[in-house]
């Protein structure tokens, strides 16, 4: 049986990992990352974990020794952050592209400049486009369960797509927490304990992954990608509900919170989540009718949910720990505004932008984020622009 | 003391190098061993040698969802005398709040001091941790100190977590320095 422990969360991530019996962990350390891999390491040094555990010079080395391993039919694990993730870049979308099963830690940080080494989530939002799934985790529990349910998701062979746990850096990485464990036993009966390969690289079979694709072709494969990444819902779904069958905790794409009769709700991915809910009770004490969102799956976007939550509501905050440059507002504010436009009933929509390199959101900024949400929707029309939180200029 | 939801925060000052995230993880390790829902983390600011640092913890009977730093804490902890002049310390301290020194002075000397009508407890922690270390680092001898002054977390919870966190012969010590701080600290109304 598994007990209960206390744990740094990007601990959690490391007994996941070891538990999960990957083949090859390839990683390059990076704060907030690093604790995962100095674990990982401790791990493979002292027997713990019978894994290749490759050192490489950088994150782009990183994801291509990941992409081979992975090809050659072996579990695999890397995780970074900022930088890392953004040096990565070109070979994430290699690994989606090739269909490539490859668990990866992303400890959401800030991108350079200015050198900020603390958490916000523009490295995963200026990467969201390279065909990964994208699962967004809260605290050490969710950080372990995902990571553990992103092999078998991964593996599926309906899916053969690389999955990215993402979770804040420093304000989750970073923080001492209880954890449900699960021991070797428990985890056998969910994961199998070797990945079975359909697809090998291999000198036995010759055969080629990604050449060259023309105009005539091309097209096809990145719809076909597409097709994959957005079927794969299903088996998200099928995974996360077998684990809870087993262990008894469940998983929805959208974890929302007080928001039944609520006028308003706010929505947010990561672990500030837990600092909104706390917001939400105040403001639910005050006799205000609002509610919270987490979303926890990005990718595939869970369209047909988020339409049938907001468009219950009169009006919806965003809050996004990125920018997207010369856009709209925050990337996540794009997605939600951009599918309710159709839907009859819509909610109106506002962007918020909060926890920028590292910078706390408070229960306080909640709670001005909660009563601007509330105001528009009790007004019925908003001229709201994109709102910094907490700028002093 | 506490009730159902009665979040307990303390909020720990020291020095880069002095051990204050040490001593706080520490504390949530056995609060959580224990049985509480307790929380660790360190300020998120540049992690230098000798600058001012901060770190937190809370513990509640319930599970914990607030990440955000701690702003209003029940309870403060001084590691380090020197911050008294560079930070203010008290800043968002409850008003029932306790304030935890590492000092030579007395309980009187520093309520004089500071002005303040807070329970103060102080421990001269440079003084044991020089006796059972060897060397002035004071986190288990305040670890100690904060561990009776709270009064929820069992003392040999944290024993076990100095045990699991240090090698052999310095979780003898620290373990000593633990326990002296423990029986030592002298607490005020």
């Amino acid at each position: 049986m598994g007990k209960r422990i206390s744990i740094e969360c990007a601990h959690a991530a490391s007994l996941a990992v070891k538990l999960a019996n990957v083949d090859v962990i390839a990683a390059y350390p990076i704060t907030p990352q690093t604790h995962i891999v100095e674990r990982l390491a401790e791990y493979v040094a002292n027997g713990e974990l019978d894994a290749e555990y490759i050192n490489v010079e950088s994150e782009h080395s990183a994801m291509s020794a990941c992409i081979g391993a992975s090809a050659a039919g072996a579990r695999v694990y890397t995780s970074t952050a900022g930088q890392g993730l953004a040096l990565m870049h070109e070979m994430l979308f290699i690994a989606a592209g090739n269909r490539l099963p490859i668990v990866m830690g992303v400890a959401n940080r800030s991108l350079s400049p200015n050198l900020n080494i603390w958490g916000d989530q523009s490295d995963m939002m200026a990467s969201r486009d390279c065909g990964w799934i994208q699962i967004y985790a809260e605290n050490a529990q969710e950080v372990f369960d995902h990571t553990l349910q992103a092999f078998k998701i991964a593996e599926d062979e309906r899916v053969l797509l690389p999955v990215a746990v993402c979770f804040d850096g420093f304000h989750v990485t970073h923080v001492i927490e209880p954890l449900i464990t699960l021991d070797q036993e428990e985890v056998d009966r969910f994961l199998p304990k070797h990945r079975k390969a359909v697809y090998k690289l291999t000198p036995d079979q010759p055969s080629t992954w990604g050449p060259v694709a023309g105009p005539d072709i091309q097209t096809e494969l990145k719809v076909q990608n597409e097709w994959a990444l957005n079927s794969s819902k299903d088996v998200i779904l099928e995974v996360w509900r077998e684990f809870g069958d087993l262990f008894g905790r469940y998983y929805a794409p959208l974890e929302t919170y007080k928001v039944e009769d609520a006028d308003a709700v706010i929505l947010i991915l990561g672990g500030f989540a837990g600092t909104g809910r706390v917001a939400i009770d105040k403001m639910r004490e005050e006799g205000k009718k609002i509610g919270l969102v987490k979303l926890r799956l990005y990718r595939p976007f869970p369209i047909q949910e988020v339409k049938d939550l907001l468009t219950r509501v009169k009006a919806v905050a965003v809050v996004d720990r990125a920018i997207s440059a010369g856009g709209l507002g925050g990337p996540v504010y794009g997605d939600i505004r951009n599918i309710l436009y159709d839907e009859e009933h819509r909610p109106k929509v506002l962007s918020f932008i909060a926890g920028l390199g590292g910078r706390d959101i408070t229960v306080k900024d909640f709670k001005r984020i909660g009563e601007k949400v509330l105001d528009v929707a009790a007004k019925g029309h908003s001229e709201h622009k994109v709102d910094f939180i907490q700028v002093r200029i | 003391m506490l009730e159902d939801g009665g979040l307990i925060e303390i909020r720990w000052h020291g020095r880069g190098g002095q051990g204050a995230v040490t001593a706080a993880e520490l504390f949530a390790h056995a609060a959580i061993n224990q049985g509480w829902y307790a929380q660790a983390s360190p300020s998120f600011g540049p992690e230098r040698r000798g600058a001012p640092v901060m770190a937190y913890n809370r513990l509640d009977n319930v599970p914990i969802g607030i990440r955000s730093e701690v702003y209003e804490p029940d309870v403060v902890v001084v590691i380090d005398p020197s911050l008294l002049k560079m930070v203010n310390v008290l800043e968002g301290l409850k008003e029932n709040g306790t304030l935890i020194i590492n000092t030579r002075k007395t309980i009187n000397d520093i309520r004089g001091e500071l002005g303040l009508n807070y329970r103060i407890a102080v421990i001269d922690a440079k003084k044991i941790a020089l006796e059972t270390l060897g060397v002035p680092i004071v986190n288990t001898t305040m670890l100690g100190a904060v561990t009776r002054v709270i009064g929820l977390v069992d003392l040999e919870f944290i024993l076990d977590a100095v045990k699991e966190r240090f090698s052999a012969k310095a979780s003898e010590m620290n373990a000593k320095a633990v326990a002296r701080g423990f029986n030592e600290v002298k607490i005020g109304e």
